[in-house]
Parts: structure tokens; sequence; C-alpha cells
């Protein structure tokens, strides 16, 4: 271990090209050029920090590393972070797409630049801060102060009925919030700390778990979104400009199954047994539900959105089958899911970008004029579906069997799913790229250009490889989930011993 | 004879700031009637020398007069904040004061009466002092109010404030008189012993009722909030940042002080009175923002909403509820400052503007102010890592404490309610098309901005201090 303090670097370095972009004068496009490729500079340096601790990480040990602690608050209240199996690709995943948000930005953004780049500097020092966390109370900070900065990417750069979705995303995810808030004052009360890593280890009584586990489950099924919840995504989704789109869809929803697996997991074993047929439930409505809603779109972002919401059903049901396959899944299909949605939704920009319309009846026969754009929208369209060979098919796979093993009913409908999800894909695809180029407008529309390629390149690449060999991305998660198993399963066993002794005495 | 001096060390804030006020006005008299700053900056600098001779007390706890006063570190704690307010405000109030023409010296004066006023409220242990000390308070402040003679708006909230405000002390003094009545007493810890062991008269209740409802309405609570905001938008915006801010922490001062020396003996009670407040003060206060136009009257609800939650912490009768609630002033007190620095910058054509479309588009024509305005108004609402989340953290961590989780849930919800029309402030400063831009701020809204915006922003760094100061002022009190 060294010494020095990587993760605070990697938290606050963003921060500090953000203070950079901040001084700069002027308003000309000289100042907003500057603060492209301060930007870009900070965001690529952070990402090539945070490589190493992928490099310096070990997998075989499931307790947290990089642990840094120091007084904050009072003495149980403390600024105390280090990533787990759970957490650290979760970290890479934020640092890795935020180099390419900027780029995605470069020439969508004319207006307010200096701002625009401060905004996404600031959210991604909060985001990195969420899955870095290890006091409760350091987590509701990052975790909720991520609000403003989305709040005014959506507001001041987003689209049509921006005003309306930005007051949805901020209003909804607030109200769940601000339960979790409460609840993690009782449980601030109850045990004395909001040390994550004691709060782990300390045994909760069962009927506060289960209001514990709900007061947190109204934040993160907010956050993901589940259904019946998920109403502020697709609207947020289509408002924001893309970079915005990219970071909700690719990091911020994911904030939401991290939540499961960090906090009511391992806190609350007993409430998560007891309700996961609620999880379940509420997945399997979700995956066929927004498939269904996903078919009727007209716009290929809401189209997305939706689809976004259905997959996040597949993460949710793959945790809660407490299995090891069923969470590596959901984990892993939360990283896949970020890589591929978030392409998805930078092609949605490249064609935006040419013709400033998502409608899906606007586009037709593009594979003529854009071979190559075909090509990688269909990479991710297959990525999209779970085709196998693509990371897609991996995550779904493994939920799946998860819950094949808990519940096959839940496998059966979930599975359905995958359908739904290739047919309403497929046809998106269909109508976009193939079929005969007949609108007038798009004869003179143009291919990738080099910094599209620059972008969507390195996506495509980890899609396909991840799909074809899933361990860099397995192995660092393993310990970190055989713990969280075992460790849910010892809760259980030791609960249900207690439950037959008190009968006994009685 | 030294005898008979040191034991009144423990006043020499007062007796320093009431003589500097004395001062200040035969220098206003004898000194003419010219338009000056000078009895501005000297108001300031009596004010730091108060608070300086407040901080540097012997840290314990003292009585005076028969017990009639008591100087602890609660009312330390509480006499900063108030000093802080003060000053900060008469700052705001120069340029304020010039262009409307009435920069006159009776202005520093009646803020020095009146921070005094509020000095000997929070350390009141007495129904008659605390009955005078409140006096002192409102009726400097009435003339405050009504200081724009010549402007309709002022007299009348001159007027309404002075009506209704007589009206709460007649409510204060009959409370008073009955407790006296059923107790036989008018000290605080004559009360408490009359309370002892012997059953709690109908009267006593009804005396407390009386009582607290005259506070509440110092407080502006629900449901004796109604002068507020006819109030905030008529009196001279200057003189709001004041009413918004000192006058708050020392009603708290002299709320706490009432109920937990005076009536720990029925702590059922005067809990229930309480909660029904801090219900009532938080709902109207987030709902009835919704639908204002004018920044004022806005701030006005959103005032009412902050004394519904600081009131939460209280319910529970704990230190760590106590602690909270003065956690939450001393970070409401900076924030209400700094948002009423913004207001006064709202200056177009050498006049205020006070409708919220003003602000449309702000962020590009001034986007500093626009960004300060903006977290602000974020720290308000209650939002992570601003200043004003851990104010309402501290509280709500109190409330779950006691095992009042609907309270707290009532709470949580209607901030994100209120949470509404702060956004709605800011979506008319980023989302909207500009307007014409404000007047450039002069240096002195500068300097209050800058301080409470870095109070406001960094604050989340280093919570520690101010929550212990705090602890300490609270844990006097049990």
């Amino acid at each position: 271990m060294t010494s020095w303090p990587v993760l605070s670097t990697i938290i606050f370095l963003p921060l500090i090209g953000a203070l950079f972009i901040f001084v700069l004068r002027g308003n000309d496009e000289a100042a907003a050029r500057n603060a492209r490729w301060i930007a870009l500079w900070t965001t690529t340096i952070t990402f090539v920090v945070s490589l190493l601790i992928w490099r310096d990480f070990d997998p075989n040990t499931a307790d947290f590393q990089f642990v840094e602690k120091h007084e904050w608050i009072s003495g149980t209240i403390t600024y105390h972070i280090g990533v787990d199996g759970i957490s650290m690709l979760f970290v890479i995943l934020t640092t890795f797409l935020m180099p390419l948000c900027i780029l995605a930005s470069w020439k969508a953004i004319e207006t307010r630049v200096k701002e625009y780049m401060i905004a996404f500097l600031v959210l991604e020092t909060l985001m990195i801060g969420v899955f870095c966390a290890l006091d409760l109370v350091v987590f509701y900070l990052f975790f909720e102060g991520g609000l403003i900065p989305m709040f005014i990417i959506i507001g001041v750069w987003g689209g049509k009925r921006r005003v309306y979705a930005s007051f949805k995303f901020f209003l909804y995810t607030l109200l769940g919030s601000v339960l979790m808030l409460l609840a993690i004052m009782a449980m601030y009360w109850q045990a004395g700390t909001t040390d994550i890593p004691t709060l782990i280890a300390f045994d909760f009584p069962p009927k506060m778990q289960t209001w514990l586990w709900l007061a947190f489950f109204a934040s993160f099924a907010v956050k993901m979104p589940m259904w019946p919840v998920h109403t502020w995504l697709p609207d947020a989704h289509v408002e924001a400009p893309t970079a915005g789109s990219v970071i909700l869809a690719a990091v911020l929803l994911k904030m939401g199954g991290y939540g499961f697996l960090r906090f009511s997991v391992p806190m609350f074993p007993l409430a998560s047994a007891e309700l996961a047929p609620l999880v379940f439930a509420l997945s399997i409505i979700a995956i066929i539900y927004t498939s269904l809603v996903a078919f009727a779109q007209e716009d290929v972002k809401k189209l997305i959105a939706y689809s976004s919401v259905a997959h996040m059903g597949f993460v949710t049901m793959g945790i809660f089958t407490l299995t090891t396959q069923g969470v590596q899944g959901g984990i892993f299909q939360m990283l896949s899911h970020g890589i591929v949605s978030g392409a998805l939704f930078l092609c949605v920009g490249v064609i935006y970008d040419r013709m400033h319309t998502r409608e899906i009846a606007a586009y037709g026969g593009l594979a003529d004029r854009m071979p190559l754009y075909a090509f990688v929208f269909m990479v991710f369209t297959m990525a999209n579906v779970g085709l196998p060979g693509t990371s897609g098919f991996i995550g779904e796979f493994l939920s799946l069997t998860g819950a094949f093993k808990t519940n096959t009913w839940v496998a059966l409908f979930a599975t359905s799913g995958v359908i739904f999800s290739a047919a309403y894909a497929l046809w998106l695809y269909r109508r976009v790229i193939f079929g005969k180029l007949e609108k007038p407008s798009l004869a003179g529309i143009l291919d990738l250009t080099p910094r599209e390629i620059a972008i969507l390149a390195p996506l495509v690449i980890l899609t396909v490889f991840f799909g074809i060999y899933p361990k860099p991305l397995m192995d660092p998660t393993a310990a970190s989930v055989n713990k969280l198993i075992a460790d849910y399963n010892k809760d259980l066993a030791s609960a249900a011993e207690k439950r037959l002794a008190s009968t006994e005495v009685k | 004879m030294p005898d008979a001096l040191t034991q009144y060390a423990p006043l020499l804030p007062e007796i320093f700031l009431g003589a500097a006020a004395l001062l200040l006005l035969m220098y206003g008299v004898f000194g003419g009637d010219r338009p000056s700053e000078t009895p501005g900056w000297a108001a300031v600098l009596f004010f730091i020398i108060t608070g300086a001779l407040v901080v540097t007390q012997d840290p314990g706890t003292a009585q005076l007069f028969d017990g009639a006063v008591v100087v602890d570190p609660f009312a330390r704690f509480m006499k900063v904040l108030i000093l802080i307010g003060s000053a900060f405000a008469i700052i705001l109030s120069f340029d304020y004061l010039r262009d409307a023409k009435i920069l006159k010296f009776e202005y520093a004066v009646l803020v020095m009466l009146s921070t005094l006023g509020m000095m000997l409220m929070t350390s009141c242990n007495n129904l008659i002092s605390l009955y005078l000390s409140l006096e002192l308070q409102s009726l400097a402040i009435y003339v405050l109010a009504a200081f724009r003679r010549d402007h309709v708006l002022s007299s009348e909230a001159g007027l309404k404030y002075f009506v209704l405000g007589a009206l709460s002390s007649g409510l204060l003094l009959y409370g008073c008189s009955l407790v006296y009545g059923f107790t036989g007493t008018t000290s605080f810890a004559g009360i408490v012993s009359a309370l002892g062991g012997t059953e709690r008269s109908v009267g006593l209740i009804f005396g407390l009722v009386f009582v607290l409802a005259g506070i509440a309405f110092k407080l502006s609570a629900v449901p004796f909030h109604m002068w507020t905001p006819d109030v905030y938008q008529g009196a001279p915006t200057p003189v709001t940042a004041l009413l918004a801010s000192a006058p708050k922490v020392a009603a708290f001062g002299m709320l706490i002080r009432t109920v937990f020396d005076a009536f720990p003996g029925v702590t059922g009670d005067w809990k229930q009175i309480i909660i029904a407040i801090a219900i009532a003060s938080m709902v109207l206060g987030s709902f009835a923002a919704i639908g204002q136009r004018n920044i004022k009257r806005l701030m006005a609800y959103s005032s009412i909403g902050h004394v519904g939650y600081a009131l939460v912490g209280l319910a529970p009768g704990t230190p760590e509820g106590v602690t909270g609630v003065l956690v939450y002033l001393a970070i409401y007190v900076v924030m209400t400052i700094g948002s009423f620095a913004c207001i006064l910058a709202m200056k177009r054509d050498g006049a205020l503007v006070e409708d919220i479309s003003a602000l449309s588009g702000l962020s590009r024509t001034q986007p500093t102010l626009a960004f300060i305005f903006a977290m602000l108004l974020f720290s308000l609402a209650g939002i992570p890592p601003l200043a004003g989340f851990f104010a309402k953290f501290y509280v709500f961590l109190a409330a779950v404490q006691a095992g009042y989780y609907w309270l707290a849930v009532i709470g949580v919800v209607t901030s994100v309610i209120g949470a509404f029309y702060y956004l709605a402030i800011i979506k008319t400063m980023y989302f909207d098309d500009p307007a014409p831009g404000f007047e450039p701020m002069p240096a002195k809204l500068i300097f209050v901005l800058a301080i409470s915006s870095i109070f406001v922003l960094f604050y989340f760094i280093s919570p520690g201090p101010l929550v212990a100061a705090a602890e300490g002022a609270a844990r006097s009190l049990f």
C-alpha cells in the first residue's frame, strides 16, 4: 500500500480543474477553447491516475483498500474512504467515461462552455466520491450533491422541455434521498457511528431492518430507477444534452445498484431476504412493461431511456437473487450497461448534432451515407440486446442464472424481456439505419468524424473485448461478492437459529 | 466598591453597548443632521467590541439582580450570533439608506438599542426581565420598519408590525401574570420549585400557552405569522435583513430559556405546542412560498419554514436538540444575511427591484452574483454539501434520536416541497433569457456576500468547531 492518498487525489482532481476553468478570464471563443482543453486534460489525467488503483488493487481480499480516514465532523462521523471489489470498477467506469463526455460536448456545446465544463468536473468529483465513501454522511453528501450540477446541466443545456425535466429529476431524487437521510440518522443512534464497515458488521434488530431497508429502497429505487418511480428518467434523458444523458445512464443510475450492494444487502440481510420478492416483482414489471413502452416510442433517446429501465430491472433482479452468480451478473450488467448505454446515447448524439432531431421517423437508410456509423451503432445495439460475444450477454446471462437458481418463474418472465429488448432494439436499428435513404434532408449527411471515431472506438473495443473475455471485470469483484454472499447467509442462519431458540424457550 | 463593580462584570458587554448607544445618540443630536456613514461604522465597531467582551468573559455561569439575569455559555453563544447578524445588517444598510435619502444617525442608534434588547432576551431569567428585554428589542424594530416614513409600504409595515406586536406583547404579559398568579413568583427558579411535586394547575398551563404564543409571534411561527410577509415586504430591505436574522436568534434564545429554565416540570405540555407550531410552520412555509412573485415576501415565507425546522430541534427537549437548534440558527443567520445582500444587489436605474422575474438570466449578465445566489438558495433548501444541509441534519438527527420519526418525515418532505421554490428562483437565473443587468454591486455588499458565501460553500470542510461550540452552549442549560 502506498501512503500517497490516491483516492482523494482522484476524487478532488476534477475539482481543481474546475477551479482553473473558474478563474479563466473572458467570455470569448479563446476562453471556451481553453475551458475545453482544461476539462479534457483534467479528466484524462484523472483517468490515468485511477488506472493506478486498478493496477495496485489486490483481488484476493474482500477488505477495503486504499483506505483513508481523517477526523471530520466528530469521532464517529469521519472522512473515511476506500474501495473494494464492488466499488473499484465503478470508479474506473466514471473516470473512463468522463473524457469521452467532454469530447462528445466539444462541438455540441457552444454556449456557456466554461460553466458547462465546471458543472461536469464538479459532477465527476461527486460521482467518484459516492463510490469511494466509507461513511454514510460522506456518502450522502456526494450522493445528493450530484443533484446540483446535474440540475444545471439539464436545465441550461437541455432541450425544449428542459425546465420540466430538470425539476422532475431534482425533486424526485431529493424526495427519495431524504428518507434515506432519516434512516442514516436512525442507524447512527442505533449503532453509534456512520462508519460503513462498522455498520456492515453491526446487527440491526429485524424489525428496524425492514424500515431502514425501505427508506434506503426509496432512494435507490428512484435513482436506479425501478418501476413505478422511473418516470423522471425518460424526461431527464431526452432533455439532457448528449453528454448529460451519457453520464446519467452510465454512472448516475449505477449509484442505485451500488447502493443496494453496499448498504441494503450487507446491512439489512434479514430485510433483504424478506423483501426480495417485492424487488423481483418490480424488476419483472420493469423488464416487461418498459420494454413494451419502448416499442411505442417515437424518439430515439426516449426509446433508449426505457431500455435502460428494463436493463436495470435485470440488475436489481440479479442482486436480490443473493447468489454469487446473480450479484456478479448484476455488477457486470451495470458495468456493461454503463459502456453500452453511454455509447448508444453518444451514437444518438452523433446524428442529433447533424440533424437536430431525435425523431425516429426523421431517419432511415443511414447505412448508405454512414457505413461506419451503421457498424458502430450495430455493435452497441447487439450489445444492448445481449447478443453472445458482446458484454451485454455476460451480465444478462449471469443474472438470469442466479434468478433461475432462486426462482424459476422470475427467470422465465425476465427471459421474455430479453426477447422484447431484441425486438425493439432491432426495430429501432432497422428504422434508423436500413431502408432506402429517401429523406432529402439526409442526402448530405456525413459519416463519423475523426473526433467521433476517437470517442466511439474505445467503447466498441471494450464492448467486444469484455464480451469475449470478461475475466478482467470478474476477478476483482469475486472476493468481495463471495464475502457479501457468505456474510448474508451467515446472518440469515444465525437469525434463524435465534428464532428457533426463542420458540424453544416458549 | 470593587466588589460591587465586579458583581456587574458579567453584564459588561450589555452595559458597554447601552452606553455606546447613548453616546452615539448624543453625538448625533449635537452633531447636526448631516447624512453620514460615521454613526453606522461606529455601531459596527461597537458591536465588534461588545462581541470581544462577550467572548472573553469568564466561561462560567453568573446570575445578577437577584437572579433576574443569567449569563452562561448559552447566552454568550446567542449573543455572538446576534451581534454578527446586527453588524452585517448595518453594513448592508449604508447604500440603501443613502439612495433613499434617509442616511440618519438614528438608524444606527435604533439598531444598537434593539440589539441590546436582543442580548438581554437571551439572558432573561425572570418574567419581568423577559418582558422588558423583549419590549426594548421590539420598540426599536417597530420604528426601524417604518424608517422610510415617506414611503407608504414602509409606514404600513411599521404600523402593522406595531399593532400586532402590541397585541402579542399583551398576550405575553397576560400569560406572565397568569403564571405569576398560579406560582406566586416571577423568577424562573421560583416557577420551577413551585411546579415541583404539586399537581399542575390549568391556570398555569393557560399562562404557559399565552407566553409561548407571545414568543411564537416574535418567531413568526404559524399561526402567529400573519404579519411577516407584509412587514418583510414593506420594511426597508436592510431592516428586513435585520428582522430575518438577529431577532429570530433572540426570540429562539428566549424561547429555549423559558421552556428549559422555567417550565422543565411541564415538558409534556409545551412539547405539544412546539410540535404543533413546528409542523404548521414547515407546511405553510413551504406551500405558501410557491406562489410568491416578490422576493422579499418569498423570503418571509422561507423564514417561516426555517423557524419550523429549527423548532423541530426543540421538540425532543434534549441537549442534542438544542445543539441542533443553535447550529441551525448560526447557519441560518449567515445564509439569510447573504441572501439579503443578493436582494439588495437587485438594483436597476437607481432603484431596488423586488420582482423575482427581474432575476431572469442573471447567470449571463452577472455570473458571479448568480452563482453565489444560487448556492445560497441551494443551501437554504438544504442540499449538501452546502452549509444549510448541516443545519437541517442536526435538528433532524435530534428528532430521530428522540423517536419523533413522523415529525422528521414531515420535516424532510416539506423541505422537498420547499426546494421547489428555491429551484424556481435558480431556474429564473439560469434557464431563462436574460433581462437587463443590475447595477454594479457596491463594495460593502460584495464584502458581506463574500463572507457569507465562503461560509456556505466551505462549511462542510470543517463542521466540527461550530457544533462543538453549540454543544457547549446547549449543555449549560441542562
